[in-house]
């Protein structure tokens, strides 16, 4: 008998005869979900992101592609990684190059392997898109695919993540529930709530531990949603 | 090749260990300071109680119920996994474990494997195990590497090194990694194990990591964590291997939701942790990163024992949060180390007689002033109190009685003169006339009670009986109205 079918067995024999409870997630989160208007989710997940460090930039659908210009311009980074066969990403390269001293600009267009060293050592900053946000904990949900690969929001030393903040839910169960996660995931599927950090000394916060030191979030707000309100409704 | 196992039994040694360890000044210091720092952390994240309540209430069903479905939903997330064309292996004992592991590791002649953070991997003692095979493994949490660097075993189970202070590690990283000058800057250390750490997920031939939980439904394995090792371990090297205890498994996607929403800000007080890491399949073919070989190792190593009981199931509720131990008196005055079990504190006190059995851990479960500090943090409501009065009845059984779920080690604290005492006072007590000829024989010889009384002396002076008993003055105080 294998060791899987001991471990069954000893389990069966065991388990109890009567039907469990069946726990009420759906009806906690129908309590215990807010009900704010995008403005002031938007401040709330500023706010939580901002309290563990992270840069997040207000912008707009047409002026993004020069906010990340000018961030790019006053951190002086040589060379960022990107994704130039997407949309967003033509339009982040594009932007770049117009620079002064433009960056030089890599893609990730080889596997892992063939590159490793170099990913590690010579990518400064990486920019990728992002598929929605959560505003009660102030994260990032990233769906990695063979365009912005995982290693793009974790090797470089600075991710720049472009964010539509129209797509943020209030919480992980609605963000789940409506894009309905249960009937299949990627290959790989990330919250992202800050940049790296560690606590391990001393309980002293460190930031930078093995991931990104920072992460910059590039929020597209509506246009209708006034850019100085939002600011200062933090 | 063969090793041969050692047998060793720190657990044995508790009462000496925890008597070093109270009389460490610096050691009580450090504790202290943590956990004070832990507790308030974690009360700032629940200021509604009632959320708080509700959510302890939603993540014990959730666990409840999937323990009650283990056999079928491991089976479940077995076949997804499968699907998903990740390969599952099971393993009774920790040594089977090691074994699977190095095995995985030899068929791809592997020499280097880089580790997330894992418990389970410290019950096997998986690292030793590969060292003696060839395998280099090397922790990558900061916190298990500075403890790996110092030859020590984590002392708590989500801050390892929370037992060393910064001129320690300055001098552990000075000594052992190349190059590095003598810091005691925070920021400055962890970007000198940043760089050397980041060296070591360039080389290595395999990544290994724990799951914290694990979805049936869509064959789902999820790492909760900070520092994005994990995230380097399950994405940089070629084949990826976590390892995890049966229990771990959950049903439902949305199962993990109230959990993740209760772990980070139960252990260390965040909102939320830095990375939370969904793995769903090995590196699909257009994909240009991420390990193309993925394992998932499933360990019982004494799960099954505590299953068959129902009381003594609850255990498995553990989500290893940690609170437990932060918010334990004895944990904060003693530390992880005294108790020579990989898991220590209050959850390691009631989990790890099911590990090592009663022989071996006697004495933890008796290591508690039964406050109830632990049962009322736990975030999914394990009474931890009534486990360590169960497992000291347990371990204080008639080893030859028969029960329907006899633990490893039943009796090893078993007394029969004790048991005589008991079985003595059990036939006096419950005749009346018996026991009124006791009292008056207790109170009147009084002066002959013996100085020494088993355990009671072994802490307390003596007991002596009053002049007269307490049915007598009653009596007296009547009859003079």
């Amino acid at each position: 008998m294998s060791a899987r079918d001991r471990i069954l067995g000893k389990l069966r024999a065991a388990a109890p005869a009567q039907t469990p409870v069946e726990p009420d997630v759906a009806g906690y989160y129908a309590r215990h979900t807010l009900q704010h208007a995008l403005p002031a989710r938007l401040a709330h997940f500023s706010h939580m992101m901002r309290a563990v460090h992270t840069e997040v930039i207000y912008t707009r659908a047409d002026s993004w592609p020069q906010a990340l210009a000018a961030r790019a311009a006053q951190a002086g980074w040589r060379h960022v990684l990107l994704a130039p066969n997407t949309a967003h990403g033509a339009r982040a390269a594009q932007a770049l190059q117009g620079l002064a001293t433009p960056p030089q600009l890599k893609s990730y267009d080889r596997p892992i392997d063939d590159w490793k060293a170099e990913l590690f050592h010579d990518v400064d900053a990486a920019f990728t898109t992002t598929r929605a946000g959560i505003a009660e904990t102030g994260t990032l949900i990233v769906w990695p695919d063979a365009d912005e690969p995982r290693a793009m929001s974790l090797v470089p030393p600075v991710h720049i993540a472009l964010f539509d903040a129209s797509r943020l839910y209030e919480n992980f169960y609605q963000a789940v529930s409506t894009e309905g996660w249960a009937n299949g995931l990627p290959t790989n599927s990330l919250l992202i709530s800050g940049p790296s950090k560690t606590a391990d000394i001393q309980q002293t916060l460190a930031y930078g531990a093995h991931g990104p030191r920072e992460l910059i979030v590039l929020a597209i707000v509506p246009d209708d949603i006034d850019l100085a309100e939002l600011e200062a409704a933090q | 090749m063969s090793t041969h196992p050692i047998t060793v039994h720190p657990a044995r040694s508790f009462k000496a260990n925890s008597h070093d360890a109270v009389n460490d000044p610096h050691l009580r210091k450090s504790f202290r300071g943590a956990m004070d720092f832990l507790m308030a952390k974690r009360a700032a994240q629940f200021p509604d109680h009632n959320e708080l309540e509700a959510l302890r209430s939603l993540g014990e069903t959730v666990r409840q119920r999937c323990l009650a479905k283990l056999p079928q939903l491991l089976e479940k997330l077995e076949a997804q996994l499968t699907a998903n064309g990740v390969k599952v292996h099971w393993a009774e004992t920790p040594e089977e474990a090691n074994a699977i592991i190095h095995g995985l590791i030899a068929a791809r002649n592997g020499k280097l494997a880089v580790k997330g953070k894992s418990m389970v991997s410290e019950e096997t003692e998986l690292n030793h195990y590969l060292e003696a095979h060839g395998v280099q493994a090397v922790e990558s949490d900061m916190g298990e590497y500075i403890v790996q660097l110092a030859g020590e075993k984590p002392s708590h189970i989500i801050m390892p090194a929370i037992h060393k202070t910064k001129a320690q590690i300055a001098t552990l990283f000075h000594d052992n990694i190349p190059a590095a000058p003598y810091t005691e800057d925070v920021d400055e250390l962890i970007q000198l194990g940043r760089n050397a750490l980041r060296g070591m997920y360039l080389k290595a031939d395999v990544g290994i990591s724990g799951v914290n939980f694990a979805v049936a439904e869509t064959g789902t394995l999820c790492l909760v964590e900070n520092e994005g090792n994990g995230r380097m371990c399950t994405t940089v090297p070629d084949m990826h291997i976590a390892i995890t205890g049966i229990e771990k498994v959950v049903e439902k996607l949305s199962d993990v939701i109230p959990l993740y929403s209760i772990l980070p800000r139960s252990a260390t007080g965040q909102a939320i942790t830095t990375y939370f890491n969904m793995i769903s399949r090995p590196r699909q073919p257009g994909e240009k990163d991420g390990p193309r070989e993925v394992h998932l190792v499933l360990l019982d190593n004494g799960r099954s024992q505590a299953y068959a009981d129902e009381q003594l199931r609850k255990t498995l509720q553990c989500i290893r949060c940690g609170a437990c131990m932060n918010h334990c008196p004895v944990y904060s005055r003693i530390g992880g180390h005294a108790y020579g079990t990989v898991y220590p504190g209050p959850i390691g006190k009631i989990i790890s007689p099911h590990m090592l059995g009663l022989n071996d851990t006697q004495d933890l479960p008796t290591a508690s002033s039964l406050c109830g500090a632990c049962g009322e943090v736990c975030p999914v409501r394990i009474p931890i109190p009534e486990m360590l009065m169960r497992l000291r009845e347990e371990a204080a059984r008639d080893p030859e009685e028969k029960v329907p779920h006899p633990l490893a080690g039943q009796g090893a604290a078993y007394s029969p003169q004790l048991a005589r005492v008991w079985s003595l006072w059990r036939t006096v007590y419950s005749r009346p006339a018996l026991y009124r000829a006791f009292s008056w024989l207790a109170t009147r010889l009084r002066v002959f009670t013996p100085r020494r009384q088993l355990g009671w002396t072994v802490h307390r002076t003596p007991l002596t009986p009053a002049k007269q008993s307490l049915h007598e003055l009653v009596r007296q105080r009547q009859s003079s109205r």
